[in-house]
């Protein structure tokens, strides 16, 4: 399966299961969603599970929690992440905390689906990375797939969480793995084993990151695209670097992280989002908590600029695999 | 050619401030009983008239009067007075506490006891508000919810069912169809709708009410309820609490200025009224309507309750800094408590007499449901809920990072 038809398989999975699984948003409902995540779902289930809203972010993420107060299961879709920001009171101020201010009293077992990432030509307002300002906000869960198997089984444990989930996906990787070399042509995610997805139900526990790929010179701190151009960078480098895909970017799996720091006592962090008090910043901070003994050079932070996404200057932009395999070479030497 | 005059930025002003008398004649209001009443499968463009007049049903001597009278029984009136008192000797009561320093915060909902209470009493048990903070009455008007509960939320203390993580007035009590209180404005509106989606999306026969005051219609949320509760024609009723204030701005500064906020439904599709916010039975009567129109999915209506804020804003507020002292005793629809008690001493169902002993014993029953909270303590003295629960709550089970940042502070 593409990431595109494993997301898809994971809400049909959903709302076959559980008939408190409502999936709605922008586009989402006839025609099957811009990015056709949500294809033949309305005719499947019906229009009273799976329907189009108002492009109003904010109504859409209130009425998702007002559903979910009332005992739902909604499944929210924003369509590019870069416009949850309407809806960013109803996220921080309601969804999040819900539980907490009312003690139990009510909850909000929410997914809010958004595409984001760049490396697509999406300029300012289509590639943007957010994550940051949702890693901050105490009572959310942030989550980012890096593979069709993955994006599958974390959307299952994303909707069944009871707690209120943003479940980020990078729409490059929607119909194939991309390492950051922009002038090669795609490989399909039907020629990766990871594109290899169960039909049925399964889940990939949140709270828990996967080693991308072992080794035993440095830790790469990854997620999304990110991780497919750090294995790039490794390969055009040959540094054996150990690769986190963080999956669940908090709560995080603080343990494979510092397990793997101490192991190979260097470490670099890496994100497409830009830098300052990106979330890059508090995986340093925790590296350096946790490991300072253990390390061996400074940490390397390699992400977007301190701009806006640019639309013509794309590849200056992106940290591809030069960038970062240039910090990898720091790093090993230092 | 002729140089066009200078532009001007027009910035309303309340019709009376600090010293003067205000000039109520800005209010849209119409003789009680002269407004119709629409069939509930009305359309919105059937009550396109109604609201820039004003539903009324008690008349300066206290009659029911007119198309608006609704069926209901001597003992709900009773019942609904006694509650409107019991709100109001709350608040007071409570306000004096938040002057003692046994709680940090209160806010009265003096002069708008009608609404909550005769609404409530218009809804069916499993039914869900999401309330502002100024619906009080939702919860004292009920039999089933502890006073004793609702004091130790405000002072935070050991039996605090919010465990002290909310400011005092922000209840939360699913039961008792109380959705948690919020500090963001309007937010609720929205969720509101959102709940009434799930209910009809579950084929449920439940329906929500969601409120707001004048000024935090000018928030988004409100937009977003009014076109979510449209598109889907949700089964909701929409309140917008028009008090004619929002802290010290008046209500023209929320867009009231020559327009109603019940115009703005019509706008969105939805059948709106106009009501008389202190007269018991136009908000029961507008009120029972409105639910029956969303209980048989004929969808939403918003409601423009025209009340006056009483008191201050809150505890932390001075209105004699903005608008005239007496200003509440001039207001034209008078005291809500008041009204429905000459309609009451009319029908032969009340007396002074009675009015004071019931008085006496609801002063009795609010102190004594306070002694019995202060048993658990105060914000002052310091007996508040344990600093370990802090920690729980935030998510379904605590994190690693909260149970490390627990045993950091020791707790």
């Amino acid at each position: 399966m593409t990431m595109i038809q494993a997301l898809r398989s994971a809400l049909d999975v959903m709302m076959e299961r559980d008939p408190d699984v409502v999936v709605f948003g922008q586009d989402v409902g006839y025609f099957g969603g811009v990015f056709r995540v949500t294809e033949g779902l309305q005719a499947k289930y019906g229009k009273t599970r799976c329907f189009d809203a108002p492009i109003n972010e904010g109504g859409i993420v209130g009425a998702a929690v007002g559903m979910a107060a009332y005992g739902l299961r909604p499944v929210a879709e924003i369509q590019f992440a870069d416009y949850f920001y309407p809806a960013s009171d109803q996220l921080v101020s309601e969804a999040a905390r819900l539980r907490y201010r009312s003690a139990g009293d009510f909850t909000c077992p929410l997914t809010v689906r958004m595409p984001c990432g760049g490396g697509i030509y999406g300029g300012q307002t289509h590639s943007q990375s957010p994550e940051a300002l949702f890693t901050h906000v105490c009572g959310l869960r942030t989550v980012m797939p890096s593979n069709p198997y993955d994006a599958k089984g974390l959307l299952i444990s994303a909707i069944e969480s009871n707690d209120p989930v943003i479940f980020l996906e990078p729409k490059r990787l929607y119909n194939g793995p991309f390492d950051g070399h922009h002038d090669r042509p795609i490989v399909p995610w039907s020629r990766h084993p990871l594109g290899v997805v169960p039909t049925g139900h399964y889940r990939v526990p949140l709270d828990a990151a996967r080693v991308f790929r072992e080794g035993r010179q440095l830790t790469v701190l990854a997620y999304g695209t990110m991780c497919w151009v750090a294995e790039s960078a490794a390969q055009m480098t040959g540094i054996d670097a150990e690769i986190i895909d963080l999956r669940s970017l908090w709560p995080l799996d603080l343990d494979t992280v510092v397990a793997s720091v101490r192991k190979t006592r260097r470490c670099a962090v890496i994100h497409e989002a830009t830098r300052t008090s990106g979330f890059g910043a508090e995986l340093t901070a925790l590296v350096q908590e946790h490991c300072f003994y253990h390390l061996e050079a400074p940490i390397e932070r390699v992400t977007g600029w301190d701009t806006p996404y640019p639309h013509a200057q794309e590849w200056a932009y992106f940290p591809g695999p030069s960038r970062v395999g240039a910090a990898l070479r720091r790093l090993a030497e230092a | 050619m002729r140089a066009s005059s200078a532009l001007r930025l027009n910035v309303p002003e309340p019709p009376g401030r600090p010293g003067c008398i205000t000039d109520f004649s800005y209010l849209r209001t119409s003789p009680p009983g002269s407004v119709r009443k629409p069939a509930l499968d009305c359309s919105h463009i059937d009550t396109t008239e109604l609201v820039y007049g004003l539903i009324g049903v008690l008349d300066r001597d206290g009659r029911a009067i007119g198309p608006w009278v609704p069926d209901i029984d001597t003992t709900q009136l009773r019942r609904g007075l006694r509650a409107m008192m019991k709100t109001r000797i709350f608040d007071a009561r409570m306000q004096v506490a938040q002057r003692q320093r046994k709680t940090s915060f209160y806010m009265q909902c003096l002069g708008e006891e009608a609404i909550a209470v005769a609404h409530a009493a218009a809804l069916q048990d499993g039914d869900m508000c999401f309330p502002t903070y100024r619906q009080q009455g939702l919860l004292l008007c009920r039999d089933d919810v502890s006073m004793a509960d609702l004091i130790c939320q405000l002072m935070s203390n050991t039996a605090d069912p919010l465990k002290g993580r909310q400011l005092p007035v922000m209840y939360s009590l699913k039961r008792a169809g109380f959705f948690s209180v919020s500090g963001n404005l309007a937010t609720q509106f929205i969720q509101a709708v959102g709940w009434a989606m799930a209910s009809a999306i579950r084929g449920d026969t439940r329906i929500a009410s969601g409120w707001i005051g004048d000024g935090a219609t000018a928030e988004a949320d409100f937009h977003n309820a009014l076109t979510f509760a449209h598109v889907y024609r949700a089964p909701v009723i929409l309140n917008v609490v028009n008090n004619q204030w929002a802290i010290s701005s008046f209500q023209a500064i929320a867009g009231g200025e020559s327009t109603t906020f019940a115009a703005r439904g019509v706008g969105c599709g939805i059948p709106s009224l106009r009501v008389d916010g202190n007269d018991f039975l136009a908000v029961y009567a507008a009120s029972l309507w409105a639910a029956q129109r969303a209980r048989a999915n004929l969808g939403p209506t918003l409601i423009e309750w025209v009340t006056y804020r009483g008191g201050a804003h809150s505890t932390s507020d001075d209105p004699s800094k903005y608008r005239p002292a007496d200003d509440w005793q001039r207001f034209p629809l008078g005291d809500p408590i008041e009204r429905l008690k000459q309609h009451l001493v009319l029908r032969g169902a009340w007396s002074d007499q009675e009015h004071e002993q019931v008085r006496l014993e609801l002063e009795a029953e609010v102190a004594a449901s306070q002694r019995d909270a202060e048993r658990h303590g105060t914000l002052l003295d310091g007996r508040i809920p344990s600093a370990s629960t802090m920690f729980e709550d935030v998510y379904e089970t605590p994190p690693p990072h909260l149970r490390q940042q627990r045993q950091e502070l020791g707790v």
